[in-house]
């Protein structure tokens, strides 16, 4: 066991909490550097997806996760970033100023949505983040002008520094770097006031406004923050595809992003991260076991799906914490090794407010 | 010094009149108790001076600021503090992150420095904390400061909820049954603490109450509702022995019963 002995306030409101933290995200950092150099492309590249997915994960955690809103819309966040980093590539803009442009535009669509849904929640707001996702979809295919439409619009290659970044090893740097940048500000955020105001929000409206909190404010900036986060993964995601069609953001994606946050657990950064690794490792181990299973389950259309789906239903009713309170509880089953405490391991039943859906 | 006025307040709920006329003041420095019945519109008051609900009519007067039309989030700047009847802490956060929520309305840094934590951020949260730190001094919460909320006994979780009340730094402090739900020693206990904020920080305490032995340990003065009416206003001795208020809890005749 280890026990904390703090004797100043800052130790508790530093990022690592102590020597431990630094040694093994050091080694996690070191690790991923490396990797490039022992795994091959393929895995590179799928890597390089999940940190694209993890972004927009904690984008999304930030407003489900910690201010209890939920949207169905976030395909279009990432599609709307997607598109403007793109199309400003295209116009001969440098991929520096692209990316942080995609990111921002996409945050003011954020504030958009989020400013006429102040007063909904839970199923409503579900039904309004998703009717605005179609919109932005349509948009997509009818304006073709800027989208090319249904005939796609080829992401031209981005140069950073002067390098072109061609190859997904490339990609995966950069999807690293972005990443770890949006984890820095996320943690920052969660521990100043504005990260305690969406909490509050989360967990109680009337006494948050009693606080002093302004909802309109903090929600709107929740849900730009999250909508900004998402679109620098959108732009990210751009390069991924290379060939952006609009049919490619609908209301599937919009549900795999969510299933990141509930998978990983509602509530924690690391599960963001956790999700994306499950959400995009899933398909790639249904298509390694495909042919070995029986009855030819393998070749059964919509198997992705189905199997997502009951992923989500199993979680939410066996491991409400998501992947992030397993990996709780088995830091704790091993730190109190061989002290086992049979209540740390029983199955959780308590929700989470957001996870009720008022 | 008179701190707190309510003029002439009223709020109807369709036909129902909630609170009607009602008018008292709250001197600097006392405790002002509100008792009655159930239904009485004690907690129907506090919702109106915490501008939850808006007032049919009627003024209400901080000091010399009328903020009869001030929206809910502004309150707690003037001063205004509250608490609630059945808890309304956050509980998937800590003791601590709770109290600093109370420190909202003190916070000058915008969210850009926040998500950058620069070193203004960090020099405001320390000060935050070391603000909280003498509140969880004050009350003696010093083992429960890393626990959840909800992992956190109810007589733990209302003495929490007075803590943030008082991290706002109040001028004026609304107890909503501070003693609701607590056994006999806590709401002693609890009883200690008012006479402590409004003795040693000297906050003036408004607090709705059904237990009269609180009631009269901690209370300057007290004002009986019925039916969103003033039955009676003075100490708690006069009030007591009313013959309106022993009518209102104890039952009296009917007019027109059978």
């Amino acid at each position: 066991m280890r026990y904390l002995f703090r004797t100043q306030y800052r130790q508790d409101i530093a990022l690592w909490r102590h020597n431990g933290d630094r040694f093994w995200y050091g080694l996690l950092a070191v690790l991923i550097l490396i990797a490039p150099q022992l795994l091959g492309e393929f895995y590179i590249g799928e890597l390089g997806g999940v940190f694209i997915f993890a972004i927009a994960g904690v984008g999304l955690m930030l407003l489900v996760g910690y201010t209890g809103l939920i949207s169905l819309g976030h395909a279009a966040f990432l599609g709307i970033g997607a598109y403007v980093n793109a199309v400003l590539l295209s116009h001969g803009v440098p991929f520096l100023l692209t990316l942080p442009a995609a990111g921002l535009f996409t945050a003011v669509c954020g504030a958009a949505i989020g400013r006429p849904t102040l007063r909904m929640s839970g199923l409503y707001l579900a039904i309004a983040t998703l009717a605005f996702g179609s919109i932005v979809g349509t948009v997509f295919q009818k304006w073709t002008a800027v989208t090319g439409g249904f005939d796609g619009f080829a992401v031209p290659t981005p140069y950073v520094f002067g390098i072109a970044v061609e190859s997904a090893t490339g990609l995966y740097y950069v999807a690293g770097a972005v990443l770890a940048f949006v984890l820095w500000l996320s943690a920052n955020l969660l521990r100043a006031p504005t990260g305690r105001a969406m909490v509050a929000i989360r967990d109680s409206e009337v006494s948050a406004q009693s606080m002093g909190i302004y909802l309109a404010r903090y929600k709107t900036l929740a849900f730009a923050i999250s909508a900004g986060m998402t679109g620098l993964a959108g732009a990210l995601f751009a390069h991924y595809v290379r060939f952006l069609a609009p049919d490619s953001f609908d209301v599937l994606l919009s549900v795999q992003l969510l299933t990141i946050v509930f998978v990983g657990g509602l509530g924690s950064l690391r599960g963001a991260i956790l999700g994306a690794v499950f959400v995009r490792l899933l398909p790639q181990f249904i298509a390694i076991v495909r042919d070995d299973l029986p009855f030819g389950i393998g070749r059964l259309p919509g198997l992705e799906p189905a199997l997502f789906g009951l992923a989500l239903v199993l979680v939410i009713l066996f491991q409400p914490a998501g992947l992030n309170g397993m990996w709780l509880k088995t830091k704790a089953w091993f730190q109190a090794f061989p002290f086992k405490r049979q209540a740390n391991f029983r199955r959780q039943k308590s929700y989470a407010k957001s996870e009720r859906l008022k | 010094m008179i701190l707190f006025q309510a003029n002439d307040l009223s709020v109807r709920f369709g036909g129902i009149r909630a609170v009607d006329s009602v008018t008292f003041e709250v001197r600097q420095g006392e405790v002002f108790a509100i008792i009655g019945p159930n239904g009485a519109g004690k907690t129907t008051i506090f919702n109106l001076i915490s501008r939850i609900y808006n007032s049919t009519s009627g003024k209400l007067l901080l000091g010399d600021t009328d903020f009869t039309q001030t929206p809910a989030w502004r309150i707690a700047g003037l001063g205004i503090a509250r608490t609630f009847q059945n808890i309304e802490l956050f509980p998937n956060a800590t003791l601590l992150q709770n109290l600093l929520i109370g420190r909202h309305y003190h916070a000058r840094t915008n969210f850009i420095s926040e998500m950058m934590f620069l070193p203004s951020v960090r020099k405001a949260e320390l000060r935050h904390r070391e603000k909280v730190e003498d509140v969880i001094a004050f009350l003696g919460l010093e083992r429960y400061r890393d626990s959840l909320i909800a992992n956190l006994p109810y007589g733990v979780r209302k003495v929490v909820e007075l803590g943030r009340a008082l991290s706002i730094e109040p001028k004026l402090l609304l107890l909503d049954e501070p003693s609701s739900g607590l056994n006999v020693e806590e709401t002693e206990g609890m009883g200690f603490w008012i006479e402590d904020i409004k003795k040693d920080l000297g906050i003036t305490v408004i607090m709705v109450e059904h237990d009269m032995a609180l009631v009269n340990q901690v209370s300057d003065r007290v004002m009986a509702l019925n039916y969103g009416k003033v039955l009676a206003m003075g100490t708690p001795q006069q009030v007591q022995s009313h013959p309106e208020v022993v009518k209102a809890y104890l039952g009296g005749e009917v007019e027109g019963a059978a």
